[in-house]
Formats: C-alpha cells, structure tokens, sequence
C-alpha cells in the first residue's frame, strides 16, 4: 500500500472515529462510525487482507450499524439536551486517554522489531494473486474447526436470548 | 519512505484510544455501545497488521491471525445482537439511555 494512501485511510479512520465520540447526535454518531469501519477496510485491503476487508464492509458497515440505525430510531432518541458537562468526569476520561496515547507511543519507540518494513509477499508457483479466500477458509476449516463450530452455537444462542429479551413480558 | 508495522499499530492504538475515551466521557448508552466497537475493531487492525508482517515460511500472511480476527467479527455482532436487546429492555423499564438516570444499585 502507498504511504499515500495508508495516510488517507487512516486519518478517515480516525478523524471519523473522534467523531462518534464528540458528536451529541446519536444518528450522526452511527453514520461516522459507518465511515470509519469502511477506512479500516481500506487498511485490511492494504494490508492483502481482502477477505477481512469484504467481512468487514458486509457485517459491520452492513448488518451492524442497520441495528444500531434501527435501534435508534425505535428509541426515539433526539440529541442530546445540553447538560451540565461533569467536569471531573471529562478531565479525568481526557487525561487517562492521553496518558494511553503518550505510554503507547513510548512503547512504540522502543519497539524496534516493528521499525523494519513490510517484506513483500512470495506469491505461490503459477498465482497472478493471492488466494485469500481459500487460504482462510483451509485454516479456519481445518486447523480452527472446533472453535468455529463453538462460535455456531454461541450465534444460535445469541439469537434465542435476543428473542427471549425482546419478548413484551419476561416471564 | 516505506510503512512499517509500527505505523499501522499506532494507528490501532490511537483507535482504541479514542473508543476508551468514548466509553470514559459519553452518558448515552448507545454511543458507549459504539465506542466498543471502535475499540474491537482496533484490535481487529493489529491484528491484521501483524498477520501481514510475520509471513510463514512459504511466504504467505499468517492466516491464524485472519481467522481470529474473523472469530472476533462474529462474536461482535452477536455481541451487539443481544447488547442492543438488553438497550431496548432497560429503555422499556426505564425510559432512558444515559447512564446517569440508572442508578437503582448505587451505593
């Protein structure tokens, strides 16, 4: 991936990131987290993560902000009165997060196995491009088979608990 | 001028960064909920990033990475299936999303 273009994508990834956090509509919040969801696509494309990067579009740019879209406006939720911002609680919430941002980056520097740059992939005898799909379903299929049905049920019981808490009356 | 590793875990980290912030500083329960997702999603990136950077022998990414990051996917949209559910739920007992107005177990 250009530099160029890693620079691109990661500023829309953040810069839309901060802003499902400062922005007092919740819908607008939603549609920003849409936006930086479909910059770390771009990033998984960069890094030959193509499968990744599809999912990551489908499921959570797709079925996952229509929920959160759906939600809201079943909740009818307008933005936010203006409240008495509680000080104490924004100070320390900022400074905690610029002290995780300030150890990260000391970390980083002295990280120097990470310094060194990507080595460029050794495609396979007679492949134009990477089989990216095949590759991951082989190793999810074969070396990861259990987790993955293990994963199939938690999803089917994720399903009756969502049935079972959106029932009128628990009973 | 070439990427390295670092330049894409900064990146992930500065995601987390602002999801925790967002967990931290919000009261709406909804936008909680999305700052999670920012945060999962950093992790998703690292994770990535690292599958990519340690090739295996024969010089491909490291596919066990890409599978986790696809478990992770998954079990997050369940995650958000059944937290969603649960928002509605408080919403219909409690006709509210801020934090601050759920307050029944303090002390």
């Amino acid at each position: 991936m250009s530099p160029l273009l890693f620079y691109l994508f990661a500023a829309l990834t953040l810069v839309f990131g901060v802003a499902v956090v400062v922005n007092r509509n919740p819908v607008a919040s939603a549609l920003s987290l849409v936006v930086s969801f479909l910059g770390l696509a771009a990033l998984f494309v960069g890094l030959d993560a193509y499968f990744i990067a599809v999912i990551q579009v489908l499921v959570y740019a797709g079925a996952v902000m229509v929920l959160f879209l759906f939600i809201i406006m079943l909740l009818n939720i307008q933005a936010e009165a203006r409240r008495k911002l509680n000080v104490i609680a924004c100070v320390g919430g900022g400074m905690l997060t610029i002290a995780f941002a300030a150890q990260l980056w000391l970390v980083l520097q002295q990280f120097d196995a990470g310094k060194s740059a990507f080595r460029p992939l050794v495609l396979p005898e007679g492949q134009k491009s990477l089989d990216d799909v095949r590759a991951v379903g082989t190793t999810l299929f074969s070396t990861h088979n259990l987790p993955f049905q293990v994963v199939g049920v938690l999803i089917l019981v994720a399903t009756i608990g969502v049935i079972v808490l959106s029932k009128r009356e628990l009973k | 001028m070439t990427l390295t590793l670092n330049d894409y875990l900064l990146v992930s980290g500065l995601l987390f960064a602002t999801g925790f912030s967002g967990v931290i500083l919000r009261r709406n329960i909804i936008i909680i909920f999305m700052s999670l997702e920012l945060m999962l999603n950093a992790a998703n990136l690292s994770l990535v990033a690292f599958s990519r950077f340690n090739l295996t022998a024969d010089g491909l990414p490291n596919y066990n990475a890409q599978v986790l990051v696809f478990f992770i996917i998954t079990v997050a949209a369940a995650e958000v299936a059944v937290g969603l559910a649960i928002i509605v739920a408080l919403y219909r007992a409690r006709q509210t999303v801020h934090v601050e107005d759920i307050n029944s177990l303090k002390f």
